[in-house]
């Protein structure tokens, strides 16, 4: 009955929603040419990148926060502590590994360099490092992780702080998260790179610290 | 144009069905990983609304971190079981 | 038809599908499997929506990035909690609150 109910609603609902999006009036708001325009004053040339770290940054700076928060919670829910060990993996599959992840960092770094003015920036690379990460550890040669050490905490929140930083050192020039257009690209360019080491670890973190939990064997 | 069309129409309908078969495929760790490949097809479909951004993004992280942790918890679920069943 | 305009169909689809899923499914791993589609159908929708008369539209780009990211940590929470409610009850279900 109750399958029957949600299927029949959910079906009403998409073919309403359909209707609806076939007949919408055109938008009266259009952002695109804001963006183009203030494109030169961004010190970057990538459009998305422009929107991310200067245009929105309010957003990107309570993104990396909430994903920390997410990551306090793994840690907080008290996973069941127990030493991981690494168990010995086969042999081509652990060359491979340790050829490819320093090719990811590569790949990584040059994300982070192109997006100023193409595709790329902070999350991918971030991503790209993390699943450097998850490689090296489902390969066996980077064991789980049980605690955070000092210099890890450092690491997870120092995107976080860094960016937190920058925004408030601009308050001393007016607004928060506002550069000087003279400087926007360096400063992009430093928040970015700070995101990407920070946001790689988070992301791995949210792998590796919940992969523990069996404690292995 | 037609192509493109066309493409688009094979792509949407790859989606929904993958879609389809995570939710309902009897067996979990086939529908953990039909939901993989309906991240790299996301990944696809971006790239056909012009938004290579998220392409990148949806690749690295829908299909392979959200794959990796998924996995990873239905093997964790399966040890936990066999340890219940086993002593 | 724009392909920004079917990927926003495709959404629409998409979303209703994972709410269903989300409401009927009891295992909680296909739960967050269902939870996850809804999120891409909505992603879909706000490009697709925004691109539909097929001029990239960087500002629901970046919005939608951001999002994918803060997707994959609740992805990533939501299976710390369920691996904990296992580990405590051994059942990957939620307790039945209503009575039918």
């Amino acid at each position: 009955m109750k399958r029957l109910v949600v299927i029949a609603a959910a079906l009403a609902f998409s073919l309403a929603l359909i209707a609806t999006l076939l007949e919408l009036p055109a938008a009266t708001i259009d952002l695109r040419p804001a963006v183009a325009e203030n494109l030169a004053a961004s010190g970057v040339a990538h459009p998305v990148t422009a929107v991310l770290l200067n245009y929105r940054g309010y957003d990107t700076l309570l993104e990396i926060a909430v994903l920390l928060l997410a990551l306090f919670g793994i840690l907080a829910l008290g996973l069941e502590r127990q030493v991981c060990t690494l168990r010995a993996a086969e042999r081509p599959l652990q060359l491979l590994a340790r050829l490819a992840s320093p090719l990811m960092v590569v790949v990584a770094v040059y994300l982070l360099w192109a997006g100023a003015w193409r595709p790329g920036g902070a999350f991918q690379a971030g991503a790209v490092l993390a699943a450097a990460a998850v490689l090296l550890h489902l390969t066996e040669l980077l064991p789980g992780w049980l605690q955070p050490s000092a210099r890890l905490r450092w690491g997870l929140a120092g995107g976080f702080l860094l960016f937190l930083g920058v925004a408030t050192a601009m308050l001393a020039r007016g607004a928060l998260l506002e550069y000087p257009p003279a400087h926007a690209g360096a400063l992009i360019l430093l928040i970015e790179a700070g995101l990407t080491f920070s946001l790689g670890l988070i992301l791995a973190g949210l792998f590796l610290f919940m992969t523990c939990d069996e404690g292995g064997d | 144009m037609s192509l493109a069309l066309g493409f688009d129409l094979l792509l949407a309908s790859a989606l929904l069905w993958s879609a389809w078969r995570a939710l309902t495929t009897v067996r979990l760790d086939h529908a953990v990983v039909v939901f993989i490949v309906f991240g790299l097809l996301m990944a696809l479909a971006w790239a056909r609304l012009q938004a290579p951004d998220i392409g990148l993004a949806e690749a690295a992280i829908g299909a392979g971190l959200s794959g990796a942790l998924l996995l990873d918890a239905y093997g964790a679920l399966r040890r936990r079981e066999a340890e219940r069943k086993a002593p | 038809m724009t392909s920004g305009l079917l990927f926003a169909i495709v959404g629409v689809l998409l979303f209703t599908m994972g709410g269903a899923g989300v409401l009927l499914l009891d295992h909680l791993l296909r739960r967050i499997l269902a939870f996850n589609l809804m999120g891409s159908g909505a992603f879909l929708v706000l490009v697709g929506l925004a691109q539909r008369h097929d001029v990239a539209d960087p500002v629901p780009q970046a919005m939608v990035l951001t999002g994918i990211v803060v997707a994959v940590a609740a992805t990533a929470l939501a299976l710390a909690l369920a691996r904990r409610l296992h580990a405590l009850t051994g059942r990957m279900e939620l307790p039945e609150a209503d009575d039918d």
